[in-house]
């Protein structure tokens, strides 16, 4: 993170694939720490692949991108590893380890980092709980309901308190009420100084965090309806 | 495959979870590896018998002589016999001489001629065999040495011929040694293949596991982590393989020496294997689950480097 709050700074950034016209074009914008980002836009839109290049799963096809002061464009693969722990990302499709209990889909996370059993136990366990999956400890995600495997996926996301958390319509598999609770659990772990950016196409997402902040994707290009992207950032109203 | 319990599975593997889904000794892995290492101790073992067969008979070979005197008349043959002797032995080098027997040389030719055709046993002319002298050098046979003792007998056995042993067991040693070759590229050939199939192998799981592997580089997991599940997975099926296949090489190696053994036919006597061949069969598994290991890694980070 900079002097300034920054930790992420995307400079006039492009994406393509393969020879295909640009999926992301001329992006521009800065993410400040401890903020709660909603990612809006049509399908299509190229959510999802500027989500991708925020937890460096993709490098863009231009442009420059600066992620907690360091230049990832530049930055060699073998040092990505490190940076990509410092972001937690939920996937759309959850992607947990099908042959992994929900205990082991969250402690990989800790246990990529090295740590060792003994130092993992304690807090796997403990964010199980607070996901409220302490009795599912041992089960595997395909005896798990669909609101429960998006919870071991966001217990796994935030199990290493990473300094931004990134989310691909987390919601889209969930019903009304279980979106509304995931929510209320990303608002809390914002609450607790983790960035939050959440992609959606669901804007009544957007009343129930009434600090965050909006970034639309139109055809691969970055609107700004609410003025989050300038500096200082400004509060929807 | 069953998912055990997690209690089960951290205490089974020591907190060590898998993070692919691995059977042990499950999938035809660990049976190619064990007719692999199967093949290439037979083989090795092979190359190792001939090795020790080709040695100890030129050691046993490479100071003889061999003077014949071929003259028809029985006392001839004898006086060039003795005079031949004499010459020989007064020479520098020489270690031993003897007369090869009449009795000796009646059974050289029994197989192939009967009994009694010399005509020695009921002292009756018969069939002239030439007297055969077996002169043992200190060192080996050399060319010069050879020319000096067909030159001394020369001049006291005119019809004596002078020949080195191991000039007439050189095309079988040429033979010997080049299935002994032979049997080293098998071991090559067989490692190389080895190699191809875990490579092969390691692909088709980097493939199967593809999804996994993403998400834990997503999850800040390096190259090197994701490489050394593999190369553990693909060491624990060598190692299984590997000691099946050795343990089916003994059983053929053993069987094979038995049978050898039940020949008694010269050469074949010598090549029993020494207790450092068979540290060597029992280093083929042990190579062979070096290998797979190390090419699965390399493999696997080859793969994984085309990612981001």
């Amino acid at each position: 993170m900079t002097a300034d709050g920054e930790i992420i700074h995307f400079d006039n950034v492009g994406l393509r694939y393969g020879t295909d016209r640009e999926v992301l074009s001329d992006l521009t914008f800065t993410l400040h720490a401890g903020r709660f980002y909603f990612l809006t836009g049509a399908s299509g839109a190229g959510k999802t692949s500027l989500l991708r290049l925020l937890y460096l799963a993709q490098r863009p096809s231009r442009g420059g991108i600066r992620m907690f002061g360091t230049d990832v464009i530049t930055l060699p693969r073998a040092e990505l590893p490190v940076m990509r722990r410092r972001v937690g990302v939920v996937f759309q499709d959850f992607r947990l380890v099908d042959h992994l209990s929900a205990y082991d889909n969250v402690a990989l996370p800790l246990r990529v980092a090295g740590h060792s059993e003994q130092d993992l136990a304690g807090p796997v366990r403990d964010i199980l709980e607070w996901v409220g999956l302490a009795d599912r400890m041992d089960a595997p995600p395909a005896t798990l309901s669909g609101g429960e495997q998006q919870r071991v996926a966001i217990a796994r996301a935030v199990i290493a308190r990473p300094a931004m958390l990134v989310a691909d319509e987390p919601t889209g598999n969930v019903d009304t009420d279980m979106a509304a609770k995931l929510i209320r659990l990303f608002d809390m772990l914002n609450r607790q100084g983790t960035t939050v950016v959440v992609a959606t196409h669901d804007l009544d997402l957007l009343r129930k965090v009434p600090d965050s902040l909006i970034m639309r994707l139109d055809k691969g290009r970055l609107s700004d309806p609410t003025g989050a992207l300038r500096y200082p950032p400004r509060k929807l109203t | 495959m069953t998912v055990r319990p997690g209690w089960m599975r951290r205490l089974a593997g020591s907190g060590r979870v898998e993070l692919i889904p691995q059977g042990r000794m499950s999938g035809p892995m660990p049976w190619v590896i064990a007719i692999m290492v199967a093949m290439t101790a037979i083989a090795l073992a092979a190359g190792l018998a001939l090795g020790n067969a080709v040695s100890a008979a030129r050691a046993e070979i490479e100071g003889g002589v061999t003077v014949q005197i071929i003259e028809p008349r029985p006392e001839v043959r004898a006086e060039q016999a003795a005079l031949a002797i004499r010459a020989i032995e007064t020479m520098p080098g020489v270690a031993g001489i003897r007369q090869v027997p009449q009795a000796e040389l009646d059974a050289l030719i029994e197989p192939w001629l009967g009994t009694g055709v010399t005509g020695a046993a009921a002292g009756m002319p018969g069939i002239p065999v030439p007297s055969l002298i077996d002169v043992r050098l200190e060192g080996a046979v050399t060319p010069a040495k050879l020319a000096q003792i067909a030159q001394r007998v020369e001049q006291v056995a005119p019809s004596a011929r002078v020949d080195a042993q191991s000039n007439w067991l050189k095309p079988v040693f040429e033979a010997m040694l080049s299935l002994q070759v032979l049997a080293m590229v098998v071991v090559a050939l067989l490692a190389v293949a080895l190699a191809a199939a875990v490579l092969l192998a390691a692909r088709s799981a980097l493939g199967t596991n593809r999804n996994t592997i993403e998400i834990v580089h997503l999850l800040g997991g390096t190259d090197a982590q994701v490489a050394r599940v593999f190369q553990r997975s693909i060491g624990y099926d060598a190692a299984g393989g590997g000691a099946v296949g050795l343990a089916l090489a003994l059983v053929v190696v053993l069987a094979l020496g038995r049978r050898f053994e039940g020949l008694g036919a010269g050469l074949v006597d010598y090549g029993a294997l020494l207790w450092s061949d068979w540290l060597w069969l029992a280093a083929v598994p042990v190579l062979a689950t070096l290998l797979a290991m190390l090419t699965a890694r390399l493999t696997v980070l080859h793969v994984l480097r085309k990612m981001l």
